[in-house]
């Protein structure tokens, strides 16, 4: 038995995830040992300092570009830009989670265990207590996609994947309002999250036996060679792929969405349409430009009709929609192909435009969710459309806000949807996918119908009897909402530093 | 092709700017005091343009000053716009050339002004109308003395929208407001070209910067040179009032008249000519261009003549003679080389007389009611002394008798046309000769059936009476214009003129010679004025009779309403009629089709979102098969290939 050769860690490299992990730990013991009337200040101030530690790391590692604990994780361009994204947008997310001002104890039921509808449950509607476990829960998922953007072989990211998945699953099932929605959206987005997962491991177990490795430079090196199996190559590719569509919410792998994005505490939503699209097109892009560069030519057609598929299911569902949470589900699945079209481009500018508008998106959408989160009524949110009827009047601002986000979603000029979806768009024209483009302007065209519905609604419709109140937002998410609008409105005024931060990103080390 | 430079303004020069900021101070002053200014605001009016024509004065007696080659003077004020390539200075020019134009219209436009102070006396806008008539000095002094064409054009838009404001002064009389109307659209036709013209100049040359733009025309083909020349032609007709966009000219007759005076004879309707003559180096540069101008100048001038001769309106027929007698200066500028100064002389000489009728014509409307119908008056010289002696020296003049200014300005025109190549010599000439024919008629009729023979008045006039002091002091004035300004200037200004225009005209080769040219030309003068006296001396009826064909033609302006309409108008209704019905029916409907297929198909893709994880799963499967499938599809294809 030879010596165990132990790979080359660096420590630095690493050290994002490690805090976050470490954090998410301490957040478990935390809620073993500190008393509960303290435990929701501690967990959010352990929670957000770990994650701007997290960031601080991420930022004074900005230059390394290294292949480190045996070729497992990657930490280059994409992945130290992804995951300070992962993490800004994750502290914003938090804001909106920590929130507890709007409405008693938070978003978040107490005990999630309860049986919905007993003696005991309708007590602790009651409680101002909500479930602390958040916070932890949180922070596994969020190292979790830290971990996923920089994954260097499948396996790795695979347990990233799951690493991300597990704690979302369970975070969508502690809404303290509509639990059984909440529990059914999480039992689905489990369920089918599995089935994507096992799609997943077997499409690596495919390319494993196609390449003899697991690594990224491996199949990479494969590929160039010619005298393998073609049907495991793209077999293999075809359901890791669809894996990462799944996470990314791409038709027709988007089935969950829309009802998870509904049932799941809207802070909860918020984390997943910001952070899990950056980290899901984070590894997409890594598998597609790093592993299988070599046959884009074969790949490129049918994700393009994926892209198109998604796009069209997104726009044209997204027109009959009549709750603001689907609508703005259906508002992430045509984004998802916005998104893919940029992937698509296959190019420096296809990468660098793709990052740019995860941020950009990333910041509207948890600035349109915290707004969500705040139009509420004695039952809760409110979240069908016609009670959103002449909001515009009782709360100018509000409304005001919530029309910009739109108008940026539908891509007008100076704001950053403008700028996101020229950087992807101008990209794939150049990569030689216009029709992609055009099916993304006709469908962009197509859901700003939606948008602009809501728009009209707000300020041209009487209110009626039934349009909810809006809570005063709290400090916590008065600043989300104010990092997001500014976002939105900054990166459609001066993208220019951000597009040269991702233009500076833009290369993959193998 | 000769450089052409352009030198820096200094001493009184470079205060250039003062002649524009003047009069458009004033403007600005009598808009926003409002009706504080009623009670001194027609002063400071026409102090406004009495200080001009003063500075102006003195500036051309400074540039006389300079050396011949040296007498030029531009400014450069601020960059006006700086976009990529393009650079326009706001800058003006002093030569030789706007300087006359600018006595010219300070000048005449002093005189007009202090008319206009006894005119308007009455008019409760009368403080308005001076703000307007300042505005209207500015811009014209902005384009003829801007040092580029977009200066020009900045000046150009300038005066049509003083012009469009002044015609429809009196905007509650719907003829007055359809006339405004009239002249701002078909204006828009001509602008249009102009614009044109001026992008051409540039996407050509690079710069629109006179001394650039004249340097570098020679560089050109003479395709582009033609299309430059049609388009600046284009402009200029429409200002100019020059066949084929003449029909708004004499409908703008309905401002009051000091502004036909002013803006509709003397001055902006000149501008077209300035245009041309400006542009010389542009025309001179293309034969074919030119024949163009000059077709256009004769085919107006008789235009003008036979309409004039069957209109019963005074002011009209002044109008229809402002038109043929610019038909004149175009052909003066058409025929090129020397004759840009002969057409100078006669725009000057013109701006005088015609002035003094419009004056006087105004003076008649004054004592008579505003009465315009030459049928109904008759008789008035015992009335008002002042008013027909005036006139009769404007009448003179026009008609070009001896030594009044009409002779020494129109007569050279008429025998430069005589001194083209070939048979067009024999067409130009003979149609300016027979256009001085007819000018000789229908002015003596005018004159006659005015202030001659029997009086036809209407029923509620007694005893006509002569307008006061304020307003025959500038009739005399103007009439001493129309005495000695073309004999005085006739060869002065020539010479004056040489530094921008070329040298002055030779006697060269005329296919009959100049003696028999002068003598047929008064020969048919005293025909026309004979012919006119004899039938109308004893008067008309007071009503139109039956006539020929061709006083019925004339009477309806030869047709050229009916054929604008049929050409223009009613395509154009047709169209727009087509493209609404089609915006309504095909565009709407496919749209709204769209939009309802869209919902539709939402409304049913939807029901496959079921709820159900069974069917949720079921769907990703397949999206799985057909992911695989199209893989795999692609590389079978590929493998068969």
């Amino acid at each position: 038995m030879g010596d165990l050769k132990l790979p080359d860690i660096d420590y630095g490299a690493l050290a994002p995830m490690l805090i976050l992990f470490g954090a998410a730990c301490l957040g478990v013991l935390v809620e073993a040992v500190v008393p509960r009337a303290r435990r929701h200040g501690v967990q959010l101030g352990l929670a957000l300092l770990s994650l701007v530690a997290a960031l601080v790391v991420v930022i004074l590692e900005r230059n390394t570009r290294i292949v480190t604990i045996g070729g497992a994780v990657a930490i280059d361009g994409p992945s130290i830009f992804l995951q300070g994204s992962i993490l800004l947008l994750g502290i914003v997310s938090l804001l909106l989670i920590g929130e507890r001002s709007i409405e008693a104890g938070g978003a978040f039921v107490s005990q999630a265990a309860i049986t919905v509808g007993s003696q005991k449950d309708l007590r602790q509607a009651g409680s101002s207590g909500g479930a602390t476990e958040v916070y932890p829960l949180t922070l596994f998922s969020l190292g979790g996609m830290l971990l996923f953007v920089a994954a260097n072989d499948l396996l790795t990211m695979f347990v990233a994947l799951e690493v991300l998945s597990l704690p979302l699953y369970l975070l969508c099932a502690l809404a303290r309002r509509r639990r059984l929605l909440s529990q059914e959206a999480a039992l689905k987005y489990f369920l089918l999250g599995s089935y994507a997962s096992a799609f997943f491991l077997f499409g690596v177990a495919l390319l494993y036996g196609y390449s003899g490795g697991v690594d990224l430079a491996s199949i990479h090196a494969a590929v160039a060679d010619p005298a393998r199996s073609e049907v495991l190559l793209f077999g293999g590719l075809a359901l890791v792929a669809i894996g990462l569509l799944f996470k990314s919410a791409a038709a027709p792998f988007h089935v969950w969405t829309p009802d998870v994005y509904q049932g799941a505490p809207t802070p909860v939503t918020a984390l997943m349409a910001a952070c899990t699209k950056v980290a899901a097109f984070g590894a997409l892009l890594r598998v597609l430009y790093v592993a299988f560069d070599g046959v884009r030519w074969d790949f490129q057609p049918v994700l393009g009709a994926v892209a198109v598929l998604t796009m069209l299911v997104g726009a044209i569902l997204a027109v009959t929609q009549t709750d603001m949470k689907r609508l703005l589900a259906y508002s992430s699945i045509a984004n998802a192909g916005y998104l893919l079209v940029g992937v698509l481009a296959l190019n420096k500018e296809g990468l660098s435009g793709t990052m740019f508008y995860l941020v950009a998106y990333g910041f509207s959408v948890l600035a349109a969710f915290g707004i969500v989160s705040l139009v509420r009524d004695a039952e809760g949110e409110a979240t069908h459309l016609s009670r959103w009827a002449g909001l515009g009047r009782k709360s100018p601002v509000l409304a005001g806000l919530f029309s910009f986000l739109l108008l940026a979603f539908a891509g007008i000029p100076l704001t950053s949807g403008f700028t996101a979806k020229f950087a992807v768009f101008g990209a794939a024209v150049d990569g030689g996918q216009t029709w992609l483009v055009i099916v993304g302007v006709i469908t962009s065209m197509l859901l700003a119908f939606p948008y602009l519905r809501v728009v009209v609604l707000m300020w041209l419709s009487e209110p009626g009897e039934t349009t909810p109140a809006v809570s005063v937002p709290g400090f916590l998410t008065s600043a989300a909402l104010a990092i997001g609008v500014i976002a939105t409105f900054a990166l459609g005024v001066v993208p220019a530093p951000l597009l040269d931060l991702t233009n500076d990103a833009a290369n993959f080390v193998r | 092709m000769e450089q052409v430079e352009y030198a820096q303004a200094t001493g009184l020069l470079s205060s250039l700017w003062l002649l524009v900021a003047i009069p458009l101070a004033s403007a600005a002053v009598l808009l926003l005091l409002g009706k504080r200014a009623d009670k001194w605001g027609h002063w400071l009016g026409v102090l406004a343009v009495a200080v001009p024509f003063v500075l102006g004065l003195a500036m051309f007696i400074s540039l006389a000053g300079l050396d011949e080659e040296a007498r030029s003077a531009q400014q450069s004020l601020w960059d006006f716009m700086v976009v990529g390539q393009l650079h326009v200075d706001f800058g003006l020019l002093f030569d030789p050339l706007s300087g006359v134009f600018v006595l010219l219209i300070t000048g005449v436009g002093s005189l007009i002004h202090l008319y206009a102070v006894g005119y308007m006396a009455h008019d409760e806008g009368r403080r308005k109308f001076f703000a307007y008539f300042n505005l209207f000095v500015a811009a014209m002094l902005l384009l003829v003395l801007g040092n580029n064409y977009v200066m020009l054009y900045f000046g150009w838009e300038g005066v049509g929208v003083a012009s469009y404001l002044l015609i429809s002064f009196w905007y509650t009389r719907p003829s007055a407001a359809t006339a405004g109307k009239k002249a701002f659209l078909m204006n828009r036709v001509g602008d249009a070209g102009l614009a044109v013209g001026i992008f051409l100049m540039f996407t050509t040359l690079g710069t629109t910067q006179y001394d650039a733009v004249f340097s570098g025309v020679g560089a050109l083909s003479g395709t582009t040179i033609l299309i430059m020349g049609i388009l600046l032609l284009l402009g200029a007709a429409g200002k100019s009032g020059q066949f084929p966009l003449h029909a708004w000219l004499p409908d703008a007759m309905e401002g009051p008249t000091p502004v036909s005076a002013l803006i509709h004879a003397a001055t902006m309707v000149t501008a077209g000519v300035y245009l041309i003559a400006r542009s010389n180096p542009i025309f001179s540069a293309n034969l074919t261009l030119q024949t163009i101008v000059v077709s256009v100048g004769a085919l107006t001038l008789l235009l003008g003549c036979i309409i004039g001769a069957a209109k019963d309106d005074i002011k009209r027929v002044l109008a229809w003679s402002t038109v043929s007698q610019i038909g004149y200066m175009f052909l003066g500028v058409g025929l090129g080389g020397g004759a840009y100064a002969l057409a100078i002389i006669h725009l000057l000489a013109h701006g005088f007389f015609k002035a003094n009728m419009f004056l006087g014509a105004g003076s008649v409307m004054h004592g008579m009611h505003d009465q315009v119908d030459i049928r109904r008056f008759g008789g008035l010289r015992k009335y008002m002394k002042w008013t027909w002696l005036t006139f009769m020296m404007g009448w003179l003049a026009i008609i070009g008798i001896p030594p009044l200014s009409g002779y020494f300005s129109k007569e050279p025109i008429i025998a430069a046309a005589f001194e083209r190549e070939g048979w067009t010599a024999w067409l130009f000439g003979l149609a300016a000769l027979l256009g001085a024919g007819l000018t000789a008629f229908y002015m003596t009729r005018l004159f006659v059936l005015t202030f001659h023979g029997p009086a036809r008045w209407t029923d509620d006039i007694h005893e006509p009476h002569e307008s006061p002091y304020i307003m025959t002091v500038p009739l005399m004035l103007l009439a001493l214009g129309s005495i000695v300004a073309g004999g005085l200037m006739a060869s002065p200004v020539a010479h004056w003129l040489e530094p921008v225009l070329g040298p002055e005209a030779e006697d060269l080769h005329a296919v009959i010679p100049h003696w028999l040219i002068t003598v047929l030309s008064l020969v048919i003068t005293v025909l026309g004025a004979g012919l006119a006296w004899a039938m109308f001396r004893r008067g008309t009826a007071t009503a139109p009779q039956p006539a020929g064909v061709v006083v019925t033609a004339a009477r309806k302006n030869l047709y050229t309403d009916a054929i604008n309409e049929a050409v223009f108008e009613r395509p154009g209704i047709y169209l727009t009629r087509a493209l609404v019905y089609l915006d309504n029916k095909g565009i709407d409907g496919i749209v709204n089709g769209l939009a309802a297929g869209v919902g539709g198909g939402s409304g049913r893709i939807r029901r496959l979102q079921t709820g159900f994880v069974r069917s949720y799963a079921l769907s990703m499967l397949t999206g799985a098969v057909l992911v695989v499938g199209a893989f795999l599809a692609i590389q079978l294809g590929w493998l068969a290939s």
